[in-house]
């Protein structure tokens, strides 16, 4: 204990080391913890401030007029605006086609690929492929794929000119195509992983229950998979809802392009300036975004305990 | 004491020195300067230009180019950052209020009329390119490239013995360039034939940004409509009129003729269209025009026509005739370190000679003298339409908000045009109801 007391620090060497190393690695995390802060949480924190304000990043900040305080009424205006709401509504729309789509489709590929066949790896490869590529290039691909005067999708399906990017009416579909080519393959390998770690025992038992196949899906399989079903459901809808390269690339910003959230949102901030109006918006979309992903959490959460 | 004294009077022969030879630094040519345009081809002809001037006078001339998506937004923000980057914006005309009004333009008024920049670049284009407000006399930069839309056709099929037979059959009157926009409106509808793979014209569409407005507003001015009265704000009375309704139901009605996949059109499609032979004519700024006529780009390069926008009588008996004005001006960065060096090449710029040598490169000059020549004429298939349009050319508003204001008359008239919803009359008074909520503020 006298040798301790000397050394100054009072406690056993090894705690003395573990605390140092403990220090250097706070020193290491130190600069990554800043600059997160830096890019991350200040401007969170300024666009919450700008939401409050009528302010446009176009002009120079002059103290008490750009930005001016103007309390809530950016949110106001926004929530009591219709065609606010027709676009959450059309976004929800896209949502639940495009995430729905991708859930069924990318399940199924991964029920089929749980069998082991011949040329197995290289499919599961290929429909691995579309994820990996950027969304801005994909959404213009599919423009070049849709277009009705040389585009491949009408002349295979023998559809003559349809407009699906710029054709008001059609055009939303035409980005959920893209969305679940793009997508799918992301909640096949989810899928993959939750089959993989299924207990063969437990098919095993089944199968001396003679239980039918259904059974076997909806008691054993679905069950434990859910959970990483979940994950891909959670991660797919929080993405799906603030969307932006797609439609960007594919329909464009114009007239003719569906009223989604986040074109407003672009054009708003970026395209009118209207900083403090964007700002709000995006508080909102967060807001739904947050609130979405906490219900889905909560039911995750649930389906590991009953786990 | 003696050697603090020493160190003291050593420090201030050395400050003075300093400041002596940076009050010296002022008046000296940079090494180099930067200029800042969108990307395009009169950019890299820009680039040829100042390589003359770097023959000159020993000054490197940098032209940085940025895609077009995101040339407004990328000046916006770095003159928000008074970043020197930049010795000199290429901008957009419809931006010059805003430069103009935050401090990021030098003012330029002493210098313009000092060397008759005033004089001999046309009145037009010293209105949109340089002075704020309009009729101010207060200028901040001086006219680059002047641009506005302008109409190319295929000679082949106007002058086609069988067309022009069906068509002086079905409209009693010659085929030929049109005389005005209804004619043009005939035309298109004489060479529309969707089922086989041709259509009648190839106009704009809404872009999302300003490709709507560009052709909308031609429209509304050929038939005696108003986008406002400039000088006092005022929109009400003046774009919600009948003589508005009409050339918007014009571009409406020309609009049904376009080929599929055009709600989104700009520049590049209205070109494609064209080369690709399914349209007869096509509108486009003059600076895509050189595309149309180069043989390596387009197959029909012998056989393509320009002309100017057709003129049109209104409901009122007038005969209006007004051309979208696009282009911009060079001005000088307030934040720039190179002042001087800049303004020597704005002195070398406005030069006739240089001025005759960047239209023989493909540059537009708007130069009076160089606009009149024979030599500028000859140059290119298309100068005589140009040198019509810069007469007749008109610009959109050009204040702060303008912005807001595009994109609030592309959505509301684009709801009517694009996606067929409700009457030109409901769509121009929306656009006139929140112009004026916007120009109030």
């Amino acid at each position: 204990m006298k040798k301790n007391r000397k050394s100054g620090s009072g406690k056993p060497p090894r705690l003395a080391n573990s605390m140092k190393e403990t220090n250097f690695v706070r020193i290491c995390i130190l600069p990554t913890i800043i600059l997160l802060i830096l890019i991350n949480i200040v401007p969170l924190l300024s666009s919450l401030r700008y939401s409050f304000t009528e302010y446009t990043a176009r002009k120079l900040t002059v103290p008490g007029e750009n930005p001016l305080f103007i309390g809530n009424e950016n949110y106001i205006n926004l929530l009591t605006d219709p065609s606010v709401w027709e676009r959450f509504t059309t976004t929800a729309r896209y949502v639940i086609l495009s995430v729905g789509g991708e859930m069924i489709l990318g399940f199924s590929f991964a029920l089929l690929l749980q069998t082991k066949f011949k040329g197995r790896g290289i499919i599961q490869t290929l429909l691995v492929l579309p994820m990996t590529m950027s969304p801005v290039i994909v959404g213009l691909m599919w423009k070049l794929f849709l277009d009705p005067n040389w585009g491949m999708f009408n002349y295979l399906l023998g559809l003559g000119r349809v407009d699906w990017a710029q054709d008001p009416n059609i055009n939303l579909y035409a980005i959920v195509m893209a969305d679940i080519w793009m997508w799918t393959p992301f909640v096949m390998l989810l899928s993959l992983a939750g089959l993989s770690a299924v207990p063969q025992s437990l098919y095993e038992a089944a199968e001396v229950d003679r239980a039918s196949g259904w059974f076997k899906f909806t008691r054993i399989t679905l069950p434990m998979v859910s959970p990483l079903l979940m994950i891909a459901l959670i991660f797919r809808v929080m993405e799906a809802f603030k969307v932006f390269d797609l439609p960007m690339g594919i329909t464009g910003t114009g007239a003719a392009a569906p009223p989604l959230i986040s074109i407003k949102l672009y054009k708003d901030t970026f395209l009118t300036w209207k900083t403090g109006y964007g700002s709000a918006l995006g508080y909102i979309v967060l807001l739904i975004v947050v609130a979405i992903t906490s219900i889905f959490v909560k039911y995750l959460n649930k389906a590991k305990q009953e786990d | 004491m003696r050697k603090v004294l020493l160190i003291v009077l050593v420090l201030l022969i050395a400050a003075g020195a300093a400041f002596a030879n940076g009050n010296g630094d002022e008046g000296k040519m940079a090494d180099s300067i930067t200029i800042h345009w969108a990307q395009w081809a009169p950019a890299d002809y820009l680039q040829q230009l100042s390589n003359l001037y770097t023959e000159e006078s020993g000054v490197e001339v940098v032209v940085e180019q940025t895609p077009w998506e995101t040339f407004v937004q990328k000046y916006n923000v770095e003159m928000i950052a008074r970043s020197d980057a930049w010795d000199i914006i290429i901008g957009d005309s419809q931006d010059l209020g805003n430069m103009a009004i935050n401090g990021h333009y030098v003012e330029l008024t002493d210098w313009v009329k000092a060397n008759n920049v005033d004089k001999n670049f046309t009145p037009a284009s010293m209105q949109s390119y340089s002075e704020y407000p309009a009729g101010s006399g207060h200028y901040y930069g001086v006219p680059a490239e002047g641009d506005a839309l302008g109409f190319a056709y295929r000679k082949d099929l106007f002058e086609d013995p069988d067309n022009m037979a069906a068509f002086q059959a079905k409209y009693g009157y010659k085929l030929d360039v049109p005389a005005d926009i209804d004619a043009m409106l005939d035309i298109a509808e004489f060479f529309h034939d969707p089922d086989n793979g041709f259509y009648g014209i190839s106009i704009y569409g809404d872009n999302g940004y300003d490709s709507l407005v560009m052709f909308g507003e031609q429209m509304i001015w050929s038939y005696g409509g108003e986008l406002g009265n400039y000088k006092t704000n005022e929109v009400d009375g003046y774009l919600n009129t009948p003589a508005s309704a009409d050339g918007i139901n014009m571009y409406k009605s020309l609009f049904a003729y376009t080929p599929p996949a055009f709600n989104d059109a700009f520049f590049v499609k209205a070109n494609d269209a064209f080369t690709a032979g399914i349209v007869p004519m096509t509108c486009n700024y003059f600076a895509f025009l050189p595309a149309l006529a180069n043989k390596a780009t387009s197959p029909y390069a012998d056989d393509t026509g320009y002309f100017p926008v057709p003129p049109q009588k209104g409901r009122d008996g007038v005969e209006r005739q007004f051309s979208s004005l696009g282009g911009q001006g060079a001005s000088v960065v307030t934040y720039s370190k190179k002042q001087d060096t800049a303004m020597s090449w704005m002195d070398w710029f406005i030069r006739e000679d240089v001025q005759m040598e960047w239209a023989k490169l493909g540059g537009y000059s708007c130069h009076s003298e160089v606009l009149k020549s024979q030599e500028f004429l000859d140059a290119a298939p298309y100068n005589p339409a140009f040198a019509v349009t810069l007469n007749i050319m008109k610009d959109f508003w050009n204040v702060p908000p303008y912005g807001e204001m595009l994109e609030s008359f592309s959505r509301l008239i684009g709801n009517f045009i694009i996606r067929g919803n409700g009457t030109a009359e409901e769509a121009l008074q929306a656009t006139t109801d929140e112009w004026e909520a916007i120009l109030s503020k």
